[in-house]
């Protein structure tokens, strides 16, 4: 096991130098002076080219690219040009939010998506599966940032049940916290939900069928009993790895919702400072978001060997 | 983003019993009409009776649905109807054109990488795996963003964000075929790479490649609604939904019918991808799971 | 009671409690502002922090007279190059440093010398700052400058602490400290900045709230919504589109005024090869172009006829507005005889438009306009960033594009229409126009500066470089617990006598 990770660690490594060069190479391609593009109004020719040679974009682009990984490397992910905040702070700022607004979703998802999975496959072909399907692909269709819109209008603007958007501290006021939240959480998590049906819908017919299953029932085991004492079990492998992936997703692919709900998380983050060419923000959050996909694939990979006996023991 | 991976490859049905099948699931003909009627819709906008979608009416500024526009009227006075029928040409074209780009290119390099193996491989699947890293809505902003907004642009930016998981699928598909004894029979008889590659690779990793692509067309259309959203897909006066919805968000109480209508339309057109999509799944996977 | 309804009624209280902290105002702004330094700041919206942050030397009344504020009284000397301030004493700075002459200087040597300012150019035409005695500094200057009062009355009269500003350098911006009457406590970007009330303030017991909360919330259905639920107290840029619903609403209440700034297309007449086309080479071409425009139209259809339609920098409320060239009716006749006249029939332009709607809608609405008149405009949809700097590089044909308006007339329009103005992406020159401009500019005589624009505006009605649209109105949503808000034409939030019920 320990040999399987370190493996998985080895192999990471060239892909997060992949991603560091591609990331990079996007934001120098990228048309708009980021200087210019943050001068707004205040357009002075001498200062702006002062602000190049500060934050070094006159330089070659292979040695601003040294430059910025040499500082990743110990820890400085550099600073925004916006508001000259470091990113690293941004990122533990944004941090909290994102994984408070991923665990939401993931609860959300994780309650309607695995009961309405199994029922689907329990009683595969009947009218209960059907309506469980097109409800699932349903949820995959709903853009969510029309759904996200139409919430707002009717559950803050024509009934007032909840604000409309904004954000708390769960430390500083969590029910408070919990109200602005529920809203982005429910549109990320039904679709979530509709994925995470799906594949336990299969995980669950594929396990249904097996011999063993077949023996408990012939043995007279009570339905119910099998379905979640056996099938479950042995189907919650592939459920519990597409969750990490989802989860993994989560962390970083909120980016419209987040921004209809004004959630500031990371995916609010680098679309303003994708639109405000703030470079140092958008390579040092794709940077954090991408390693922590990638730990999420291999947690999950992990847990697909943990989980599954029949694994563990190859190499 | 729907993932069919899943599904280990295998021997792929008959096509005549698969197309049998797929008759039989009505909600696979459900979703096959959905998407007829939207593809009729964008074909025949042009002879379709409806006003120019780009004629302004001063006098009828976001007007409610009435005899006159039956979907009501826009910020400037276009007929939304017309401009939503218009509209479903972005829409399809961005959803097509954009996997389209994402098959040409994932595809050949995903066999590529199952074919050769070694080094190839490696670096092939280094560069997925980097992609795959980057999330794919965030991708296609920085990609678009690059680019310029524009229609074209957006399909581009799609297009190479849904590579990555057609060069998973080609090359997970054509290694497992690699393995079949057909294929180690072929090698030792000295078949060429074209050939076999023509003759055994292509025929079997078809089946999942059509699946896959049917579903990425869905998220494809989605994709472009929310480039276009952010400003970054389909530019005014030319209309299409994701645009429409970026303008109506605006107008949401004054005029909630400017985002109704484009979001019930990509709605049913992405369902209606889904349900094919997961009807040719389901008629084309032998292990009728 | 049940369990289900003890929760319940937890939760409702805790609710209340939640959102009920009377003594604190919020305040939903359109955008987040950029650094929170008034040398280095270059947002609009940044300004409206300041506004409660930092004290200004002087400030403006809603009819742009310039009235005390740090500085008490002020003389100019008869050659108008030097000024002498007299500063208000006993007032310290939110670390404790006391404000003096020294301070003032250590402050104007800050905006011109270090790295960073974007100041420079407002405080040019200071040489020196000399502390003639603990609360009176004598300013003198290259040139006479009608202009340095108006600059006083923003950021670059804004005082910063010099103890904070000299330990911070230029990380300042990261927890300022000025002598306004609140203090910065928080910023969570992109969230909010929250600001609480700094009982040292020499004007303390004008100002009512506890705590100030600014909260960016870009979207202005979104926004108008957290008013509306409560969650906000105020909001700055309601969308014309919603002026109705919200005068309609017995909760909130509107407050409007036409701003300082103006929206209008910049032609490209001599900024590199773009330019030699018929519209950037003849001026008669620009003048059908705005001829075909119907300003009352865009007005209407666009704004619910909120804004002012313009054909000048200044709006037509504007004492210097010149009254000789009012805002022409739509004359497609007209527009199209001086089409053919200068050699067309049919005339294809590009239009680059930021791509956020209701620009696009501004433009879609004058495509449709100009093409009854002959013109057949593509419009070029552009991010902002990228539309500046194709601006700059020279790389456009026509750009939409606005200005958000300075205090002193010279800001909107010396630096876009010299020959060397620092903004003047349309390349336009013209010495005539030039020496009017540096007249109105050195004259501390009003009479003589309407003199000069007017004699500029005879030229430039003609020239046309840039083609004026209209002048946006800054309308303000409020709770109607929210009494004493005065509007200003600077679109600023000025919090002295604003009080909740």
């Amino acid at each position: 096991m320990l040999g399987f990770i370190a493996r998985r660690l080895v192999i990471a490594i060239p892909t997060i130098v992949l991603i560091s060069i591609f990331v990079f190479a996007l934001q120098k391609l990228l048309p708009g002076d980021p200087v210019l593009a943050m001068a707004g109004e205040e357009r002075d020719p001498a200062v702006l080219e002062l602000l190049r040679e500060k934050y070094r974009l006159n330089d070659p682009i292979p040695h601003q690219y040294l430059a910025w990984i040499g500082g990743v490397l110990q820890g400085d992910l550099g600073f925004s040009l916006r508001t000259q905040q470091p990113v690293l702070d941004l990122v533990a700022e944004k941090l909290p939010v994102t994984i408070q607004l991923a665990v939401m979703a993931m609860i959300i998802a994780v309650l309607i998506g695995i009961p309405a999975g199994i029922l689907s496959a329990v009683r595969k072909g009947s009218w209960i599966d059907w309506l469980a399907n097109l409800f699932a692909l349903s949820g995959l269709s709903v853009p969510n940032f029309w759904l996200g819109i139409m919430l707002i209008l009717l559950v803050s603007v024509k009934l007032g049940w909840l604000p409309a958007s904004g954000y708390r501290p769960l430390s500083e006021d969590p029910l408070l916290s919990l109200q602005t939240m529920i809203m982005p959480a429910f549109v990320l998590g039904t679709a979530l939900a509709a994925t995470l049906m799906r594949h336990t819908r299969s995980a669950m017919l594929g396990v249904l069928r097996a011999d063993y299953i077949r023996t408990a029932r012939a043995k007279g085991l009570r339905g119910r009993t099998v379905i979640l004492k056996h099938a479950l079990r042995n189907a919650l492998v592939p459920i519990v790895t597409i969750s990490a992936l989802l989860f993994g997703e989560l962390l970083a692919g909120a980016v419209l919702t987040e921004q209809i709900f004004t959630i500031p998380g990371f995916g609010k983050m680098i679309v303003d400072a994708v639109f405000n060419r703030d470079y140092a923000v958008v390579q040092g959050v794709v940077l954090c978001t991408a390693v922590a996909f990638i730990g999420m694939n291999l947690l999950a990979d992990v847990a697909y060997r943990w989980l599954n006996p029949r694994m563990r023991d190859q190499g | 983003m729907t993932d069919a991976t899943l599904a280990a490859p295998a021997a792929p049905r008959s096509p005549s019993r698969a197309w049998a099948k797929l008759r039989a699931n009505p909600v696979a003909l459900l979703g096959a009409a959905l998407v007829l009627f939207f593809v009729a819709v964008a074909a025949l906008a042009p002879v379709l009776p409806v006003p120019d979608p780009t004629a302004t009416d001063w006098g009828a500024v976001r007007k409610a649905p009435s005899a006159a526009h039956l979907f009501g009227t826009d910020e400037i006075g276009r007929d939304v109807l017309s401009r939503m029928i218009w509209g479903a040409q972005a829409s399809l074209l961005a959803g097509v054109v954009s996997v389209g780009i994402a098959v040409a290119i994932g595809v050949p390099l995903g066999i590529a990488a199952g074919y050769w193996g070694g080094w190839t491989d490696a670096a092939i699947s280094r560069v997925t795996e980097a992609l795959l890293a980057v999330p794919f809505l965030i991708l296609a902003i920085a990609l678009a963003a690059f680019l310029g907004p524009s229609l074209t642009n957006a399909m581009i930016a799609i297009g190479l964000s849904a590579m990555p998981i057609f060069i998973r699928l080609a090359r997970g598909q054509t290694m497992s075929v690699m393995t079949e004894d057909y294929v180690e029979g072929a090698r030792a008889i000295g078949l060429g790479h074209g050939a076999i590659i023509g003759r055994y690779v292509l025929p079997n990793i078809f089946p999942p490649i059509l699946v896959q692509a049917t579903l990425t067309i869905a998220t494809a259309i989605i994709a472009e609604a929310s480039l276009s959203f952010l400003g970054l897909g389909q530019q005014p006066p030319s209309p299409s939904w994701g645009s429409m919805l970026n303008v109506a968000k605006n107008f949401l109480e004054q005029a909630p019918w400017m985002a109704l209508w484009p979001g019930i339309a990509i709605f049913l057109v992405v369902l209606g991808f889904n349900l094919l999509g997961d009807g040719l799944r389901d008629a084309l996977d032998p292990r009728e799971l | 009671m049940t369990d289900l309804k003890r929760i319940s009624l937890a939760l409702a209280l805790a609710a209340s409690a939640s959102f009920a902290h009377a003594a604190d105002l919020r305040i939903g702004l359109q955008e987040d502002p950029d650094v929170l330094d008034p040398d280095q700041s270059r947002t609009f919206v940044g300004r409206i922090v300041y506004e409660s942050l930092c004290d200004k030397l002087v400030d403006i009344t809603p009819d742009l007279e310039i009235i005390p504020q740090l500085a008490t009284g002020w003389s100019w000397s008869d050659d108008g190059k030097t000024l002498t301030m007299q500063l208000r004493e006993g007032v310290t700075f939110h670390d404790g440093t006391p404000f003096d002459a020294e301070a003032v200087k250590a402050n104007i040597a800050r905006s011109q010398t270090m790295d960073e300012s974007r100041r420079k150019s407002e405080v040019k035409s200071i040489t020196g700052v000399e502390v003639t005695g603990p609360h009176e500094v004598k300013i003198s200057l290259a040139n006479p400058d009608a202009t340095l009062l108006a600059q006083f009355s923003d950021r670059a009269g804004m005082m910063v602490s010099p103890t904070a500003a000299a330990a911070a350098g230029a990380d300042f911006g990261l927890n300022p400290v000025c002598s306004g009457p609140y203090k910065f406590v928080e910023r969570v970007q992109q969230d909010r900045i929250v600001l609480e009330k700094f009982a040292g303030h020499w004007n303390a017991g004008e100002y009512a709230f506890d705590r100030v909360i600014f909260l960016p919330i870009p979207d202005t259905t979104v926004r108008l919504a957290n008013l509306r639920a409560g969650d906000l107290d105020m909001l700055e840029r309601l969308a014309a589109t919603d002026l109705a619903s919200a005068k309609a609403d017995a909760s909130l209440k509107v407050e409007q005024i036409v701003g300082l700034g103006y929206q209008g297309i910049t032609i490209n007449v001599a900024n590199g090869d773009r330019s030699k086309n018929p519209l950037g080479q003849d001026a008669r071409i620009r003048q059908a172009l705005s001829l075909s425009i119907d300003r009352a139209a865009l007005n209407q259809v666009v704004f619910e006829g909120a804004f002012a339609p313009g054909n000048q920098p200044f709006p037509p409320s504007s004492p210097w507005y010149d009254t000789r060239f009012p805002v022409p009716d739509r004359d497609v006749a007209k527009a199209k005889a001086l089409l053919a006249e200068a050699g067309h029939d049919r005339l294809a332009i590009e239009v680059q438009v930021a791509n956020n709607p209701v620009q696009m809608q501004v433009m879609q609405v004058i495509q449709s306009m100009a093409a009854e008149a002959g013109f057949d405009i593509t419009l070029a949809a552009k991010e902002f960033a990228t539309l500046l700097n194709e601006q700059t590089a020279g790389n456009y044909q026509a750009s939409q594009i606005g200005w958000s308006g300075r205090t002193d007339p010279d800001g909107n329009i010396h630096q876009f229409q010299t020959c060397q103005g620092g903004i003047n992406d349309s390349k336009y020159c013209n010495p005539e126009v030039d020496r009017l401009l540096n007249e109105a500019r050195t004259s501390n005589d009003p009479a003589v500066r309407k003199e000069s624009y007017d004699g500029a505006r005879a030229i430039l009605a003609n020239d046309m470089p840039i083609i004026y649209l209209y002048h946006q109105s800054w309308i303000w949503a409020l709770s109607n617990k929210i009494d004493g808000f005065v509007p200003y034409p600077d679109g600023m939030i000025r919090l002295a006598g604003v009080s909740m019920k």
